[in-house]
């Protein structure tokens, strides 16, 4: 038999529907690759007796005629995903041992449909970082190494481990939750592609908060059609997360015609960033051209508040993190520092159970509340917020979806970016606005860097219009005819 | 704005996060370098623009106020450090 894990989503779903192969077949194959990518330390707890079971159960069910759409599919979940009976971390110290007694809702999906867990990857800590540099569990590596180079590289982040894992073949798709880009820039690091619904498409509930009124989860594969298949499965009106949107869910692979003809595709004038490099703005150009030939017309818009959704983004995200991390206490779950009153038993946990990372994001986001600062922050960030998402509703009425580069650069080697956080946080530049407002991303790799490197861009669409950047992506990945893979240097 | 020591300990304090006196200041020059950053939204004309609270135009739901779920303390409790008795335990508060 052929290897398995070299299988899309959806031709495995195909042979699994032809009955050329097993789910167990399916996911031993998976686990093995599993075992065997441990440099890469994508997995911070591997579910593999389970995978066999869910893989056993899922047959059966297939034998019963009651498959569901990713019927027998085995996945990786971001550790940011409660998961019943099964440690969960977000990659903190802070919550050491902790199992939760329930499942979240898009996992609770995935299962219904048929998926198997293999296990839970790794992250930054709290979904906070681009490199994913911050896990208490260590650094993610990208299975990707520049050419003639074998220097380890961060996978990006915050879903760091979801993307290597799904880039070295270790997992036919992934969980990622994306707050400013953690799903989009990792996926362009590692060659994959990565895609942010709507916020409220997929429901929140079960996963760990960092910032609530822009974390969103998504679907990240090796195709376009691969995401599509995973979305319509994972989203879905959800009672228990207020900010769930009562609406259908479509067919999403059906969104993928290939046909754009007389789409308009918006190329917004501010995301040509000084000192952009050359590569990034010959990709994306090359990106234009593309979907022009496919009969996309082009048109230049502008969003022209695009330079201040990153510091709004540090004032709002911190903010929202700030309130949803006093939850750590040391009294409910996880870790707890004894301390000589119960203030003091707060401040000992919080200091030991957090990383440096997650510490200064939640004093700048305490600062931003307290009294006296809370509207020359918050208040004014939130003003910005709501003059970005105005630009994109003026822009979508001359367009249909806007292009752009997914990450300003191609994946960097660890330590690179260390000494200053606004360093690390201008990776996301191009992937923030659109958090800011709410819309759907994805990031289809498009090219490789002057290294050998893959290089992503970033499609953009409307509120709830996830069909059509997935039609716009399939036409640009077919163009894209991205096939280069990671060489397989950790399997020793 | 500029964020000094005292301040710094005082937002920890709200914070809840322990900070050692000799880590007050290399914080306070981390933070002011990102507070300084921020300080172009500034520049933005943000007269009579409403602050965004919702990405989508959405209001919230209303519900029947009624209980719909619970009777479980074994599961809430059973991730609580120190927790006995279907109780959460604390250091001593009262004295």
């Amino acid at each position: 038999m052929s290897d398995l894990t070299k299988l899309t989503i959806a031709a495995a779903r195909d042979g699994l529907a032809k009955g050329d192969f097993s789910s167990r077949e399916l996911t031993a194959a998976h686990i093995t690759a599993m075992t065997a990518s441990k440099p890469l330390n994508a997995y911070i707890t591997e579910t593999p007796e389970q995978a066999v079971d869910a893989a056993t159960a899922s047959d059966a069910r297939r034998a019963k005629g009651e498959a569901g759409k990713l019927e027998g599919i085995p996945l990786a979940i971001k550790d940011l995903f409660c998961t019943k009976g099964v440690l969960t971390t977000a990659a903190s110290h802070i919550l050491d041992g902790f199992t939760p007694h329930y499942e979240s809702t898009v996992t609770a999906n995935l299962w219904g449909a048929g998926a198997v867990m293999l296990g839970k990857v790794n992250l930054d800590e709290f979904a906070m970082g681009s490199s994913n540099e911050t896990s208490y569990y260590g650094n993610v590596v990208n299975p990707w190494r520049r050419d003639g180079d074998d220097t380890a590289l961060v996978p990006g982040g915050s879903s760091g481990g979801s993307a290597s894992a799904v880039a070295s073949f270790s997992a036919m798709g992934a969980t990622g939750t994306d707050t400013g880009g953690s799903i989009r820039q990792p996926a362009s690091f590692t060659g994959i592609v990565g895609m942010k619904p709507t916020y409220g498409r997929c429901s929140r509930w079960g996963v760990v908060a960092f910032a609530s009124s822009l974390d969103q989860p998504g679907p990240m594969a090796r195709t376009v059609r691969d995401t599509a298949i995973m979305l319509e499965s994972m989203a879905g009106f959800d009672a228990k997360d207020s900010t769930s949107v009562n609406m259908p869910v479509p067919n999403f692979e059906d969104a993928l015609t290939g046909d754009i003809k007389g789409l308009r595709i918006g190329i917004p004038k501010e995301y040509r960033i000084d000192g952009l490099s050359d590569e990034i703005d010959a990709l994306w150009q090359k990106g234009i051209d593309w979907l022009k030939d496919a009969g996309a017309e082009i048109v230049d818009i502008s969003l022209p508040h695009t330079k201040y959704a990153l510091p709004a983004y540090y004032i709002i995200a911190p903010a929202e993190a700030s309130s949803n991390l006093a939850r750590y206490d040391g009294v409910r779950f996880g870790l707890r520092v004894e301390g000589k009153d119960l203030n003091d038993m707060y401040a000992s946990t919080r200091a030991e159970g957090f990383g440096d990372e997650v510490k200064r994001r939640l004093l700048i986001g305490t600062y931003a509340l307290s009294a006296g600062y809370y509207d020359a922050y918050y208040l004014k960030a939130q003003k910005v917020r709501a003059r970005i998402a105005e630009d994109f509703k003026q822009a979508y009425l001359s367009v249909d979806a806007i292009l752009t580069p997914t990450a300003p650069s191609a994946a960097f080697g660890f330590g690179e970016k260390g000494d200053d956080p606004l360093e690390m946080y201008l990776n996301d530049v191009f992937t923030v606005p659109a958090s800011l407002a709410g819309l759907p991303g994805i990031s289809v790799p498009a090219g490789l860097s002057k290294e050998s490197l893959p290089l992503g861009l970033q499609l953009l669409g409307k509120p709830f219009d996830e069909e059509t950047v997935f039609r716009v992506a399939g036409v640009l990945e077919e163009a894209a005819g991205f096939t280069a893979k990671p060489t397989d240097w950790w399997r020793g | 704005m500029s964020l000094d020591k005292a301040t710094v300990a005082k937002v920890a304090n709200l914070a809840r996060i322990k900070i050692e006196e000799k880590d007050l200041e290399p914080m306070a020059a981390e933070l002011n370098n990102i507070l300084g950053w921020v300080e172009q939204l500034g520049e933005v004309d943000t007269d009579n623009v409403e602050p965004m609270t919702s990405v989508a135009e959405m209001r919230l739901r209303w519900r029947a106020d009624e209980v719909t779920d619970g009777g479980y303390v074994e599961d809430v409790v059973a991730n609580a450090p120190g927790g006995e008795d279907g109780y959460f335990a604390v250091p001593k508060v009262i004295e």
